[in-house]
């Protein structure tokens, strides 16, 4: 077996052994699976008791609101008199009560009183009163069927088209907005914990003194791809876990929760996350070998790497600007600058097509910045490991790359 | 062949001049002390021969040729700077490492457990490193170093550290190396104990060579034509003895340079003195080293 398999393998093994990994792994499905069962749970447990017919008290001066007494839940009472209706109301006989002028047909006006301190005026009130006069005004005119339409003139079934003229698979507001957000985050999480580990066991062997023994035995080189890969099939593994359970999940939810419908991962969608999730990670894992080598404690390199995450953290601050509109000029730029190409991309994948000419641009500079950093950080690494006790300044660093 | 060939090399860390054109030759199957005071440059110059630094100048070969990955497999080396990984238990620290030295895996476990048992370690296989006292992780840092059975041993201050009974036990290992036909290099500031192992040195002082060759000869180089004794009653004037010198429970004897301490031993056997010790003496490797570094600097 190859030195650089065996440090692979030693690698990846470890971080799946460990605690932290296995616990971040299972907690994004448990977390689903948590929402799910709560979700459930409250839909199986929690039946509304019937609802308390309400009784709304009325005095009618024009004498036509006599019928169909009974609107959408709520009983409406008859007083001869305004003195009677007060009366009600205060013994807590009725809910409320409102008085229909004389003028009403030619005004339109009534007057309501109510003993609930309100904000505006209540909706499904509002709704049942509507209901009751608008049944009294048009039940001898017309037929049931037309006062029914009245009250309810519109149920709205809407599609979007694509450019094909095919129905675009409708999709909740939740999942429009939110799916991007989930998107990016799951994808900015694995990355960082993976290059994360990946720093925390470079700047460990240096500083555990570790690092002598390693290169008397391998080569730099061999140290370090058998590291950044081992690492990253752990990622690998834990973001691919992640789809297959969004995956699995969207499949289940969506029968049963209205607000996921259209919730899906498609196959095309999971290729390319998976290539910008690769090129993300070793992007961002070179970077953080590269400080972990130079950092002289684990502690020290790791506050380091703070200053690198943030530009990856960008498109998920601007978030806001990315998914309403991906097509905006700041959504490309994003997703062609190289460390926010994978989060952008992810986040605008998840919502809509991006043009070929910019995946394709994204993905070439991603690549070459790839090749680049592990060529320049690679030397880095041999040096770097080798100090102890001294930081080098940029301008060192930029000596090792030339001279290494 | 000889196992290892140092010419001419230097390396400056900056300002500071580091090694300045140290040349030594390590013969096969030989304990070769590279001795010298607390940063004399004896680390640099392992470093340099294991090519974790590259040098300014000179050049390197070991077994006949430039270091190369695959010659990293014969070589074991035990640095100066100890660390093992802490959440690891010895077992898999010790399949680790010897993997990444080639060794198979089947005869890493035998050998693993033959060089535990005889440490002592053996009951600790399934304790993490952290677990283990400072003195443990050494001597399971000095196992992963020879686990893979290396024909080159190189040991930067291994006996640092150690208590009394892990000194000998690494002793004995270095003595059964060179009876396996191992060669060893052993690097040291507590020169005295390279004394009785090694059989060449090379000892550098502000990273010069200061003195090189066999020990037997430096040694015979730098005595100080005295000799020891230990003898029951009077001693009283003795011919080519030109002063004596109490010590409490042994005197020296100074020679006037014609007579050799063979020629005192026959006078003083003739004489019926009864001798409880009788020893020609040479100076401990720390007294030559104050000589020499005295006398370069005069």
């Amino acid at each position: 077996m190859s030195k650089t398999l065996i440090i692979f393998r030693h690698e990846l093994l470890n971080t799946l052994r460990r605690m932290s990994f296995i616990l971040i792994t299972i907690a994004f499905p448990l977390l689903m699976l948590l929402g799910y069962g709560i979700y459930q749970g409250v839909q199986h447990w929690y039946h509304p008791g019937a609802p308390e017919e309400e009784k709304i008290g009325y005095v009618d001066q024009t004498g036509i609101f006599n019928q169909y007494t009974s609107q959408l839940g709520a009983t409406f009472v008859l007083y001869p008199s305004e003195e009677e209706a007060k009366e009600a109301l205060l013994a807590r006989e009725i809910k409320e009560y409102f008085v229909i002028p004389q003028n009403y047909l030619s005004t339109g006006s009534i007057i309501r009183y109510t003993m609930e301190r309100e904000m505006e005026l209540p909706a499904k009130t509002m709704e049942q009163i509507r209901a009751f006069l608008l049944s009294n005004l048009l039940g001898n005119e017309t037929s049931p069927e037309v006062v029914e339409r009245a009250k309810t003139p519109m149920l709205v079934t809407s599609f979007r088209l694509d450019k094909s003229g095919e129905v675009v698979a409708d999709q909740s507001v939740f999942v429009q907005f939110f799916t991007p957000y989930i998107f990016a985050i799951i994808f900015v999480l694995s990355i960082f914990f993976t290059s994360g580990y990946l720093l925390q066991s470079v700047a460990e062997e240096k500083e555990n003194r570790l690092i002598e023994v390693l290169l008397s035995s391998v080569s730099a080189r061999q140290l370090f791809v058998g590291k950044v890969l081992g690492l990253g099939t752990a990622g690998l593994v834990q973001i691919l876990i992640w789809f297959v359970s969004f995956k699995v999940f969207a499949e289940v939810a969506q029968v049963n929760i209205p607000a996921l419908s259209g919730l899906s991962l498609s196959p095309g969608l999971l290729a390319l996350g998976l290539l910008y999730y690769i090129f993300g990670y070793l992007l961002f894992a070179v970077l953080f070998a590269c400080i972990g080598s130079i950092g002289s404690t684990a502690r020290e390199a790791q506050s380091w790497s703070g200053i690198l995450a943030i530009p990856a953290m960008i498109p998920l601050w601007i978030g806001g600007v990315i998914i309403p509109y991906p097509e905006h000029v700041v959504s490309t730029v994003l997703t062609i600058f190289p460390t926010t190409a994978p989060v952008t991309a992810m986040m605008r994948l998840t919502a809509q097509t991006i043009p070929a000419w910019q995946l394709a641009l994204s993905l070439v500079i991603l690549a070459a910045s790839v090749v680049f950093c592990m060529w320049a950080a690679a030397k880095v690494f041999r040096t770097g490991l080798l100090m102890y006790g001294k930081r080098p300044a940029l301008k060192e660093i930029i000596r090792y790359i030339r001279e290494a | 062949m000889s196992t290892a060939e140092v010419s001419k090399v230097s390396k400056s860390f900056g300002e500071v001049k580091a090694v300045k054109d140290v040349s030594f030759v390590v013969e096969s199957g030989e304990v070769f002390g590279l001795i010298g005071p607390n940063g004399a440059g004896k680390t640099t110059v392992i470093r340099i021969l294991m090519e974790i630094i590259k040098p300014d100048s000179g050049e390197i070969r070991i077994f006949g040729e430039p270091l190369q990955e695959s010659t990293k497999n014969k070589i074991g080396y035990l640095p100066e700077e100890r660390g093992l990984y802490r959440k690891l238990t010895v077992r898999e620290s010790l399949s680790y490492l010897a993997a990444l030295k080639g060794a198979s895996p089947s005869a890493t476990r035998d050998r693993a457990k033959e060089l535990l048992e005889r440490t002592g370690m053996l009951p600790y296989q399934n304790k993490k490193i952290e677990e283990l006292s400072k003195g443990m992780a050494q001597i399971i840092q000095f196992i992963t170093t020879i686990l893979h059975n290396p024909e080159l041993v190189i040991l930067d201050e291994p006996f640092y550290g150690l208590d009394p009974v892990n000194t000998k036990l690494i002793k004995e290992f270095i003595a059964e190396f060179k009876k396996q036909g191992k060669t060893i290099i052993l690097s040291t500031h507590m020169m005295n104990e390279v004394d009785e192992l090694s059989d060449r040195i090379l000892m550098i002082n502000k990273g010069q060579t200061v003195l090189y060759g066999g020990l037997a000869e430096i040694k015979s180089r730098y005595r100080k034509n005295s000799v020891f004794i230990e003898a029951e009653g009077k001693l009283g004037q003795v011919e080519g003895v030109v002063r004596t010198q109490d010590h409490g429970s042994y005197q020296e004897l100074l020679l006037d340079g014609k007579t050799s301490p063979q020629e005192l031993l026959a006078a003083l056997v003739n004489r019926n003195i009864v001798l409880n010790r009788f020893e020609v003496a040479t100076p401990p490797l720390s007294e030559i080293f104050i000589q020499v570094v005295r006398g370069s600097s005069e």
